[in-house]
């Protein structure tokens, strides 16, 4: 099974609820960090690494003896990745989405593929958990290669537990797509309610089974609960604001060391979303 | 013309808290909203909308008439998005390299409605925003456009300030959200995945030759960690503008629909106005 932990705003504690939940859970848990812009999850779950590798995509490089600057490659590219500028070609590798497609318009075969490093997947251990990583490198712009990667990494005799980017757009969907059930993660603030309401409409779209987790749930106002009852959707869990858990995530340490009464919690979110995937 | 786009690395840190308050205290500007994925600047800026456009994406589509099932298009295709000679709408990223490849030249590349942005009017001044569609692509493309439409507002009407409310991440959005500013304010806060966001997104800044400040907020939750964030600008000659308290405050002012400078005039409304002081300067 493959529970995925989304929202579509930032910082409302996806990273909080997936880790807390993998450490409670009896199973044989593995833990996918698919935030790979800003991961966290490994400041919480301290695993060891015992692989790391680097992920190489394919761009393209221009064998400028051979190019007559004819163009078809840049009016070609849908990422704006080429440009013909005078006798030059101009190529911006963190744009391009790595798709081949000017290799395979270039009338003068002058243009083959390279590789270059996209980012780092890293594999390891947290006690029992199997934990697995993506980082993009710094000044990349496109991640879901690495997020396809680091789902391929997974083994699927485990409990899979995703952490996925904030957001709405590819690398969210790249994230949670084929999970069987999705955990999103608000806080009951106007923001909160906002960005929810966008995440509500991912996993329509997608068909995924969700239900969500209120996060700070005494801050704000009640319309998030109203919203939800209205659209006939499950709050599965609330964690209050406290001061004890403001400062535990502070310093990289889980709910559940901090607070051991949490471990339950968590247990009985898993059970709920069971019972919900059994209906 | 000074342009100031306000990032985080992690989100949720205060950047939306943050641009709406510059908006409120800044002279002669005009705000866009670079989250294009999940805009919030609307719920504190009140927008009414003078101009709409359609963002429009592609997307391949097969003509299942024509199609021989030869399989070229499944074996080109990088994103998976090809099965059973149907194609995925949501992992199609619109390349058009199965189209190309067609020998049947049954596939066609469509254009589609991705997203919508908007020009509107605040008390504040313009605001150009932007919303993605759901599960749509290049968000990195839409933000370009805002920036743009923005970029010309303030020339047209002699702004002294574009102030940008960018996205969470280091990804594409982000990069667009950077291309062409001024400064950066980076929004950070004393958590270690704050710091170990910040560090990355400062990096992005660097890359790009992007000149950034940091700001702290809820510096007081954890002195140790503000304590870190400020060692690491000052080896990395990134200058501190401020640092903002915790209060709970913010977020009555958020559930009220006001930035937090309009609605109170404590100790973070005081704060924020030194960042601004400071950014404005750069």
């Amino acid at each position: 099974m493959v529970v995925s932990v989304a929202s579509g705003k930032g910082g409302t504690g996806k990273t909080t609820v997936a880790v807390n939940l993998a450490l409670s859970l009896e199973e044989n848990v593995q833990f996918l960090d698919c935030d790979v812009e800003e991961p966290n999850a490994h400041i919480f779950l301290k695993p060891k690494i015992t692989h790391a590798r680097s992920l190489s995509v394919l761009v393209p490089k221009v064998d400028e003896k051979r190019c007559t600057y004819c163009g078809k490659c840049a009016r070609f590219c849908s990422y704006n990745a080429i440009a013909i500028v005078k006798e030059k070609v101009l190529f911006f590798p963190e744009l391009c989405h790595n798709c081949g497609g000017c290799t395979i318009v270039c009338p003068e075969k002058a243009i083959r593929e390279v590789k270059r490093p996209k980012g780092v997947i890293e594999e390891g251990r947290s006690g029992k958990i199997r934990f697995i990583k993506g980082e993009l490198n710094v000044g990349e712009a496109v991640s879901p290669p690495l997020i396809r990667e680091v789902k391929r990494a997974a083994d699927e005799d485990f409990l899979t537990i995703i952490d996925v980017p904030p957001g709405t757009s590819c690398p969210v969907i790249e994230a949670v797509k084929e999970s069987d059930f999705c955990l999103l993660v608000t806080e009951p603030t106007p923001f909160g309610l906002n960005d929810l309401i966008l995440a509500v409409e991912v996993m329509r779209k997608l068909k995924i089974p969700f239900a969500v987790v209120i996060n700070r749930s005494d801050i704000g106002d009640g319309k998030v609960e109203e919203y939800c009852e209205k659209e006939k959707i499950p709050i599965l869990m609330r964690i209050p604001m406290d001061r004890r858990i403001a400062t535990a995530y502070s310093k990289g340490t889980p709910i559940v060391e901090e607070i051991p009464e949490y471990r339950e919690k968590f247990k009985e979110l898993y059970e709920k979303i069971k019972q919900m995937l059994s209906k | 013309m000074k342009q100031i786009v306000v990032i985080s690395g992690k989100g949720g840190t205060g950047k939306t808290v943050i641009s709406a308050s510059f908006a409120s205290l800044a002279e002669k500007k005009v705000m866009a909203d670079c989250d294009v994925d999940a805009a919030d600047l609307h719920l504190l800026l009140h927008p009414t909308v003078k101009e709409e456009y359609d963002f429009l994406g592609k997307v391949a589509r097969i003509d299942q008439e024509r199609c021989t099932q030869c399989g070229r298009c499944q074996e080109v295709c990088r994103f998976e998005a090809i099965s059973d000679f149907t194609i995925d709408p949501v992992s199609c990223e619109g390349c058009g390299v199965c189209a190309y490849v067609c020998p049947q030249k049954a596939i066609e590349m469509v254009e589609d409605v991705s997203g919508k942005w908007f020009v509107s009017e605040t008390k504040y001044g313009p605001l150009v925003h932007a919303k993605l569609g759901i599960a749509e692509e290049n968000s990195g493309k839409l933000v370009s456009l805002v920036k743009q439409k923005a970029r010309q507002i303030a020339e047209e009407e002699g702004c002294e300030f574009i102030i940008i409310d960018g996205p969470p991440g280091i990804g594409c959005p982000v990069i667009a959200s950077l291309s062409g500013v001024d400064v950066a304010l980076i929004v950070s806060e004393p958590t270690l995945s704050g710091i170990h966001d910040l560090e990355r997104v400062a990096g992005v800044a660097h890359h790009f030759g992007v000149r950034s400040l940091v700001c702290i907020n809820k510096y007081d939750l954890n002195m140790e960690n503000s304590q870190q964030i400020e060692e690491f600008c000052q080896s990395h000659g990134i200058e501190i503008a401020g640092k903002i308290p915790f209060d709970s405050t913010v977020t009555e002012a958020m559930v009220c629909g006001k930035s937090i400078v309009e609605y109170s005039d404590g100790k973070v409304s005081r704060r924020i106005k030194e960042v601004w002081e400071k950014v404005k300067e750069v």
